[in-house]
Parts: structure tokens; C-alpha cells; sequence
């Protein structure tokens, strides 16, 4: 079994910048993505489409090549393809690759593991046709694929870059629906000098939003009682704006009021996490140099609290200085003065997140669903039933998946988790951090027994 | 269930067949397949195993599960897989998908 | 006195017991751990289960058929109070064997048992192509099976919500998120949390599971009690595969095949090894080839409750009488019992049980 210094789990920006800077300081070190090329979600597919569509798609996009050819450049081992499914003690990793399980062996953990969206919850958000922003992000820079006539609904910058991608590709959005009110905006200001520090994300959003009004796509702002309709499928989205009912029709929505920590490989270790009120989501609690509770565990990157693509990069550098002086390969002056520039990058750039968390926080009905609304897509578990769990003694997200199987499926709770949670804490009188969060074991991603049992074999064979 | 689909391929490349449900798609090679099969207009990939609803890609970044379909007797995220020539693929059995 | 009986333990076995004094209308109040408590309740396998049980006690193998036998109305009646569906099939289950040393010898040992019980212990032998009629997906490697017709398989957790509804329903009074610390007894039972609050009770049952090994020395108890790990994986959704349940695996009401479980004594580590999971696979692929294909969504570590001859114990301290020790592996196949006819033997009634060879007499002290 390969033995590394550093294993680091996701190859996007703060993956793949912490391994070119690992492997620059001496210490071995494999990556392991589930991708089959490099770049995450931010950068997905980036050497692949960058040539082909990257006037659509952007400079901030195109950027990522940087990175990728940093990384193939380096002595690092890519393991692509790789599903991990087990992190345990010792770091023993256990993942999929082509069908067949194996193994590698770290010292050190570096989980990169990146966002998800935040879960938004919604009457019809489970039919077929509604996907998330990111999806829609996705298709078009992996597959070049655009949805005709589609309907954004929710908040926040994401939700702009992708209507202006759309707008470029030359099949504009037939609607943005956007559920932050001018109260968001007002607050927001208090963060104004942030902003302003800021100035080049602010500037890039101004310039999204004309490219967006240029193109006349009709923008409704403070909606509420959102919906999605259909039979079998999207016909159209429903929701109130200045007090009346309005309906759009359209096959495609999607979906976008944040995004979170993927958090799923550091619970799994037993990272201590924190309720992070700005951000409204569980982040893990990590010391200065992204080293967890856990010895051994670092994490960077959005996976350690949403920042973005460039914050995930400097503290992915960052992170590693800590690692290389924990393997003695830095001296800890070394390390200080290698880090100096890299902290100053990094306040540079989370200088806008506290105006933007203001500006475009989540859709206050997706927190709080109502109780009809499914909120485990998996199981198929309602807002209600949490609901109906509280009253008879659950005071945790482990006892609603006992009693209603919430978090039971194949997503292992990534897109009913947060949701369960401030279900719960509104029904028992709880912080999130009281209420907490389930417990995630392996496999992260389902695995087949085939591959399991393989393994066992050769356990065997290597015991014998 | 083809032609009519919102997805839009804004490049074209080489093409293969796949079969799905039986029939034969043509798809562009390389690509992802959960978006190459809504391109080619395929609404439906799975039902939910608890109620029978219709369901399909949702995350396109291998979280969400809602894009399983079978291939050789697995169920696999069509997110995570690429098109090749002579893919047999359906939607994952009755019961199965979760 | 605040309440006739207090319950320390929320899970099946303290729950099923409070259900049943609630029946005869004792006022209960159950204390209930938290979110992050160690729940065998909601970890176990869910197994009916009557064969391979007490083969060195007989009177454990009758307390399990007894309970087996009352288990299905048992499950109607808190449907019908909650309309929570308790699924239960009790169509007999399997042990399989890979080879036939090991069919023989069980099946001589299921013979001395049988003539212990007096005949009542109905199993037949199926040898593989019997077996293939019944499993048409069990696989070359099994030689066959011991099928006894009283084992059957339940949804635990579906039990577990139905109690915890009913138990409320009835006037119980169940308090989430409490650690007892300590009990004591100068007038009636006083029972002190972690959170500072005290309940007073003219009756204690201790169910705390592996909580009941601390809080058990302080109530006169020895509740030499240790946990087990057992781990168990679950795949996803499948059409029908399994017809009958075994102890490697069985196909739950919801479609998932339920692998177990490993037995492996690691203290209170509760979590998943690789090697655990894929021996698991392994013994479960033997079983039934078609798993192969199947994908596993999850898997957990539990932690059984054991004595040391793995026996139940229902104690009644000698220094606090009044209190009671009720504790055991098998809270799911003795959840009928618990609930319809231990009631009887905390209040000493004349149909109280004969649980005369579950005390902790049993166990010298060393």
C-alpha cells in the first residue's frame, strides 16, 4: 500500500494548490478526486473547455488552467476517478477507482472537499427539471450544454454569473426570481467599507447585472411563497412579488441561495464543527493554519467556510506551510514568512464576504419550510414529519432519522441536513449548534458489496 | 421524448450510439452522460423507490442522487460517468435507484 | 411522589416497559438520553429471533418464544393506537451453513434443546436444493439452512417511534435529553440529572442500556454489562431478493438488504472499519451471489448489551428494593414480553413470570 506524507482530498482550487505547493516542499503527496480531471466544481472540466467555450464562460474561469498545469507539472500523484468512501484512523483511505476498491496510506489529511448548495427547499424543488445554479453552471462548462428559456429563483452573486453566462451563450434566462428584499440591501451597507475593499468582485457584479439588463430578462426581487408546479415534471414556477401571485412558465429552474461547507469527510473523522451565524451553516472549527480538533486533519478551501475560488487557493497554500513544518520539511520562521503575503491575499479577498452573506442571505421560507414540502430528497421526508418528530422527544437530526428515516438515502443527508437541523432547533427552542448535526460514517459514497468484498480478499492475502 | 429537449447543445462534436431503455441515442463521445442524456431529451431517469416520482439530475456534481440509472446490473450516477460507444443503460430497476 | 415509576433508559427495552405499567395505569416517567447517546435501539438488526437462543438455558429459549409468540398483537395494538405500521413478518428464518460440520452439529444441539422445551421448537433442515426453492438467489457456497418456524424479523426503528407516540398517548411522560447521575433512596426514589433537576419516583426501573454498568454499582446492582460492537450495512433499494431473514442478512420492508454483524470487542468504539465492512460483504456475497451488484448506502458500528452468558437480567435491588435492573441483548424479540408481561413482575403480581434464573445471583462475584 502507497504510504504519503499528505493525502489531500479534492482537486479544485485549494486541492490543487496545496499540492503543487506540497510536493514543491518535499513532501509526498497524492491527490484523490472524484473527477476524472482536475479543477473541482469552480473549475470543472476548465483544460477541456477553457479553449472551447472560455469567452462565455469567463476570465475568472479560464484562470483555473493555472492551476491544473501547476498540478500536472508537479511530482504530485493524481489519483483521478477516485470515490473515497473511508478516511480511518492512522489515515487509511479507502476509495473506488474504475470499479475496483483500494488504498493508500498518509500521515497528513488534507480535506479539500469544497460546497455544496445550500439545500433550498421548496414546494416542487424534488421534479424532474429543477436542478441547482451549480448544475446549470455545470452543464455548460463540462458539456457546452445551455437550457432554453430557463427560470432562476433564489439569491446571491452565483446566480448572476450564471444568468450572464446564459445571456452570452446566447440563450438569456426567461426570469430571475430573487427572494432577497431592500432590507438585505440596507444592512448589507453596514459592511460597506468591506465592499469597497472589495471593489473588484463589487465591479464584476455591476458588470454582470448590466450584461443582464442589457439583455432584458426580467428580474423580480423580494419574492415570496415560491413554488414549482408541474405534473411529472416543471410547467411553470409560481410566487407572490409586490403582493401578487404571478406564474412562469418554463421547463428548467434553477436553483441558488448559497452554498456550504461540504462537510461530509471531516464529520466523518470527528472535526468538531460550529454554527457560523453569517454564513448560516456549520463550518469546521480549525485553527489558524486550517488544522482541525483532529490530529492530523487540515482543511482548506470552501470545505473550511465559504470564501470562494481564490480564497480556497491562498488557503490551500496556507495550510500546507503548517503541514510541511508539522513533517519537519519548514522551519517555523520558514513558514511565517511564506505565509505573510498569502494572509495578506487572503483578507484582500474576504474583504466583500460579509456584504455579500448581508446582501444575499438565504430564502427565509427554504430555512423553514412548510409542511408539505419534501426536505429529504432520498427519502422523501416532509417538513411536517420533522416537525411531528420534535413533539414526540427528538432533540437531534439522529433521532428524526430513526424515527422518519431522514438522512437515511443515498445522499447521506447532503441535501437535508442543514434543513433537519434548523427544523429542529425552531421546534425545541435550540441553537444549531444544541440540536447538531448526524452523525456521518463511512461510506461517504455508496460502494458496491462487490467491491467491498474484494477488499477483504485482499486483507487476507496481505495477512497470510 | 427527443428533439423537444430545453437543453441545448451549443457545440457538436462526434457522436456514438448508447442504448437507453432499448433505444438507440446518439450522444456526443467524451461528454458527461447525465447531461448528454437530457440533451438528447430524456426527462425521466429514475422513480423515487418510496413514492414512484419521476426524478432527474439535480446537482451534477455526484451529491445529490437523483440522476441514477443502471449500467450492467449497477446503479450508477449518470453525473459521474462519461459517454463511450455501446453503453447499455436503463433506468435502475422497480424498486431499486436507492 | 411525582410519578409511580420512573423509567431510566428512552429506548426500546425502557419504552416497551413503560408502555406496559402505563396499560395498567402506573403513572411513568421515562428519562431519555440525548442526540449523541449510544442507542442500540436504533442500531440493531431486527431480528424475531427464537433459534440458537438460551441453547445452554432453556428458559431463555421459552422467554424468547413467549415473546415471539405475543409479538405480532403486541405490534397490531400500537398500530392501531398510533397508526404508526409496525412491520412484522414471522414466516421462520434461517440459519445458514457453508458447510456440513457445522449444519450437523447445530442441528444436534437444536435436538437436546428440543427435547429440554418438550418438543416446542419446530425447525426443519433444508438442504441446499430445498433451501434454492425457497432463496432462489442463495448462492452454491450454502449447504444448507436450519429454518425454524418462530424466528421472524421486525422494523425496529418503526417500533422505537410507535412506542415513543404511544407511551406519550397513554400519559407517559417522557423527558429527551436527560443524563441521571445518581438515584437515591431516603423516601421513595430520588433521581438526580446531569442538568441539575430531580425527579422522585416510587419505583425505579433501570433500562439504560450500557449506561445501567455506572449507574447500576450505585442502586446495589453488580450490571456487569459490556458493550459489543456490532457493525451492519445496509444497500440500497432492491427489487425482492430475500425472502426469509437469517442473521447475515435479511431484505428490510423498505427494500434495503440489512447485512450483519460483527462481533468485536472494541469497548465503546461504535464506529465502521473497512475490514468489518468487508468481511460483512464477503459473507453476504457467499450467501447470495446477486449482492455483488448491489451498492451499500450505509453502514453503522452498534454496541450490544451483553452480560457475561449473554443472558437477559431482571434484578430487583437487594439494597434499594423497588429499584429494578432490566437489561438485555435482545430488546427487539423481547419487546412483547417487556411490555405485556414484566409489568407483572415489577408490581409482584401472582401471574408475575417465573425470571427466577435471570438474576444476578448468577454471577459470583470474583
Amino acid at each position: 500500500m502507497d504510504k504519503y506524507d499528505v493525502a489531500i482530498i479534492g482537486a479544485g482550487p485549494a486541492g490543487m494548490a496545496a499540492a503543487a505547493q506540497a510536493s514543491d516542499l518535499g513532501l509526498s503527496t497524492a491527490v484523490l478526486d472524484e473527477q476524472i480531471r482536475a479543477g473541482g466544481q469552480i473549475y470543472r472540466d476548465v483544460d477541456k473547455a477553457a479553449p472551447q467555450r472560455g469567452e462565455i464562460l469567463g476570465k475568472d474561469y479560464t484562470d483555473g488552467t493555472r492551476l491544473t498545469k501547476a498540478l500536472r507539472q508537479s511530482a504530485v500523484d493524481h489519483i483521478a476517478g477516485a470515490v473515497v468512501w473511508a478516511i480511518e484512523d492512522e489515515f487509511r483511505i479507502s476509495y473506488t477507482c474504475e470499479g475496483r476498491g483500494a488504498q493508500i496510506l498518509a500521515d497528513r489529511i488534507l480535506l479539500a472537499t469544497g460546497a455544496l448548495e445550500r439545500p433550498m427547499p421548496i414546494p416542487g424543488w424534488t421534479l424532474p427539471g429543477v436542478m441547482t445554479a451549480g448544475a446549470g453552471q455545470i452543464l455548460l462548462k463540462q458539456s457546452g450544454v445551455v437550457a432554453r428559456g430557463a427560470v432562476l429563483v433564489g439569491s446571491g452573486p452565483l446566480l448572476y454569473l450564471i444568468a450572464a453566462q446564459m445571456v452570452r451563450a446566447g440563450l438569456p434566462p426567461a426570469a430571475m426570481i430573487e427572494t432577497q428584499v431592500r432590507g438585505d440591501t440596507f444592512r448589507a451597507l453596514r459592511h460597506l467599507g468591506g465592499a469597497i475593499r472589495g471593489w473588484p468582485y463589487m465591479a464584476k457584479g455591476l458588470k454582470m447585472l448590466a450584461e443582464i439588463k442589457r439583455a432584458k430578462v426580467p428580474r423580480y426581487t423580494g419574492a415570496t411563497e415560491i413554488s414549482i408546479e408541474g405534473d411529472g415534471k416543471t410547467e411553470a414556477v409560481t410566487f407572490t412579488h409586490k403582493g401578487r401571485r404571478q406564474r412562469i412558465d418554463c421547463e428548467t429552474v434553477f436553483l441558488h441561495h448559497g452554498v456550504v461547507p461540504n462537510a461530509q469527510a471531516a464529520r466523518s473523522l470527528g472535526v468538531s464543527h460550529g454554527w457560523d451565524a453569517a454564513q448560516s451553516a456549520f463550518v469546521p472549527e480549525l485553527d489558524e493554519w486550517g488544522q482541525s480538533d483532529v490530529a492530523g486533519v487540515f482543511i482548506a478551501g470552501d470545505g473550511a467556510g465559504i470564501g470562494g475560488a481564490k480564497v480556497a487557493e491562498h488557503t490551500g497554500r496556507l495550510t500546507v506551510l503548517k503541514i510541511a513544518e508539522n513533517a519537519k520539511r519548514l522551519s517555523t520562521q520558514d513558514r511565517n514568512r511564506m505565509a505573510a503575503p498569502l494572509r495578506r491575499a487572503l483578507a484582500r479577498e474576504l474583504a466583500v464576504r460579509p456584504f455579500l452573506d448581508a446582501a444575499y442571505p438565504p430564502y427565509s421560507a427554504a430555512l423553514q419550510p412548510t409542511d408539505s414540502t419534501v426536505v429529504c430528497r432520498c427519502e422523501e421526508v416532509t417538513a411536517g414529519s420533522i416537525r411531528g418528530y420534535a413533539k414526540i422527544g427528538c432533540l437531534g437530526p439522529n433521532q428524526t432519522k430513526a424515527f422518519g428515516r431522514a438522512g437515511m438515502g443515498p445522499c447521506q443527508g447532503r441535501y437535508c441536513g442543514l434543513t433537519v437541523t434548523a427544523l429542529l432547533a425552531d421546534a425545541n427552542g435550540q441553537s444549531p449548534d444544541e440540536t447538531g448535526y448526524y452523525r456521518i460514517r463511512a461510506p461517504l459514497k455508496p460502494v458496491t458489496l462487490g467491491e467491498l468484498a474484494a477488499m477483504n480478499e485482499t486483507t487476507q492475502d496481505a495477512t497470510e | 421524448m427527443k428533439t423537444a429537449s430545453p437543453f441545448l447543445e451549443i457545440e457538436s462534436g462526434p457522436r456514438v450510439d448508447v442504448t437507453w431503455e432499448g433505444k438507440t441515442l446518439s450522444l456526443p463521445e467524451g461528454s458527461n452522460l447525465a447531461a448528454a442524456l437530457l440533451a438528447a431529451g430524456v426527462e425521466v431517469f429514475r422513480h423515487n423507490p418510496v413514492s414512484g416520482a419521476p426524478r432527474a439530475p439535480f446537482c451534477m456534481m455526484g451529491a445529490c442522487f437523483d440522476c441514477l440509472i443502471e449500467l450492467d446490473g449497477v446503479t450508477r450516477q449518470a453525473c459521474m460517468l462519461e459517454v463511450s460507444e455501446g453503453l447499455v443503460i436503463s433506468r435502475p430497476s422497480e424498486q431499486g435507484g436507492a | 411522589m411525582q410519578t409511580d415509576y420512573a423509567i431510566i433508559g428512552g429506548g426500546i427495552v425502557g419504552l416497551s416497559v413503560a408502555w406496559g405499567l402505563l396499560q395498567r395505569g402506573r403513572t411513568v416517567t421515562v428519562l431519555d438520553g440525548d442526540d449523541g447517546s449510544f442507542r442500540a435501539s436504533r442500531g440493531n438488526f431486527g431480528l424475531v429471533w427464537v433459534q440458537s437462543k438460551g441453547m445452554n438455558q432453556p428458559r431463555y429459549a421459552q422467554w424468547s418464544q413467549q415473546s415471539a409468540k405475543i409479538w405480532a398483537e403486541f405490534a397490531n395494538e400500537l398500530g392501531e393506537n398510533t397508526g404508526q405500521n409496525v412491520p412484522l413478518e414471522q414466516k421462520g428464518g434461517y440459519d445458514l451453513h457453508f458447510s456440513e460440520e457445522t449444519l450437523e452439529a447445530t442441528v444436534e444441539k437444536y435436538e437436546e434443546l428440543k427435547a429440554k422445551l418438550g418438543g416446542d421448537y419446530p425447525y426443519e433442515v433444508l438442504g441446499h436444493n430445498a433451501l434454492h426453492k425457497e432463496e432462489p438467489h442463495i448462492g452454491p457456497k450454502v449447504v444448507g439452512a436450519i429454518l425454524h418456524y418462530q424466528d421472524g424479523h421486525a422494523n425496529p426503528l418503526k417500533l422505537l417511534l410507535a412506542l415513543a407516540a404511544d407511551v406519550r398517548r397513554m400519559g407517559g411522560k417522557v423527558l429527551n435529553g436527560k443524563t441521571v447521575t445518581d438515584v437515591r433512596q431516603p423516601d421513595g426514589f430520588q433521581i438526580s440529572c446531569v442538568d441539575g433537576s430531580t425527579i422522585s419516583a416510587g419505583k425505579v426501573v433501570l433500562a439504560a442500556g450500557l449506561g445501567a454498568a455506572g449507574l447500576g454499582p450505585k442502586m446495589g446492582f453488580k450490571a456487569p454489562i459490556r458493550p459489543q460492537r456490532g457493525q451492519v450495512l445496509i444497500t440500497e433499494k432492491l427489487p425482492k431478493l430475500i425472502n426469509r431473514p437469517s442473521l447475515i442478512a435479511r431484505q428490510v420492508d423498505e427494500g434495503g438488504i440489512q447485512i450483519g454483524a460483527t462481533n468485536e470487542e472494541v469497548g465503546l468504539d461504535d464506529r465502521v472499519t473497512q475490514p468489518g465492512l468487508s468481511g460483512l460483504a464477503a459473507e453476504a456475497i457467499a450467501a447470495y451471489p446477486a449482492l455483488a451488484r448491489a451498492q451499500l448506502v450505509r453502514s453503522w458500528g452498534a454496541l450490544r448489551i451483553l452480560s457475561p452468558d449473554g443472558l437477559p437480567i431482571y434484578q430487583e435491588s437487594t439494597v434499594m428494593p423497588g429499584a429494578f435492573l432490566v437489561t438485555c441483548h435482545s430488546g427487539i424479540t423481547l419487546a412483547a414480553a417487556h411490555a405485556r408481561l414484566l409489568p407483572d413482575w415489577l408490581e409482584g403480581t401472582h401471574a408475575a413470570p417465573d425470571l427466577e434464573v435471570f438474576n444476578e445471583d448468577r454471577f459470583a462475584i470474583s
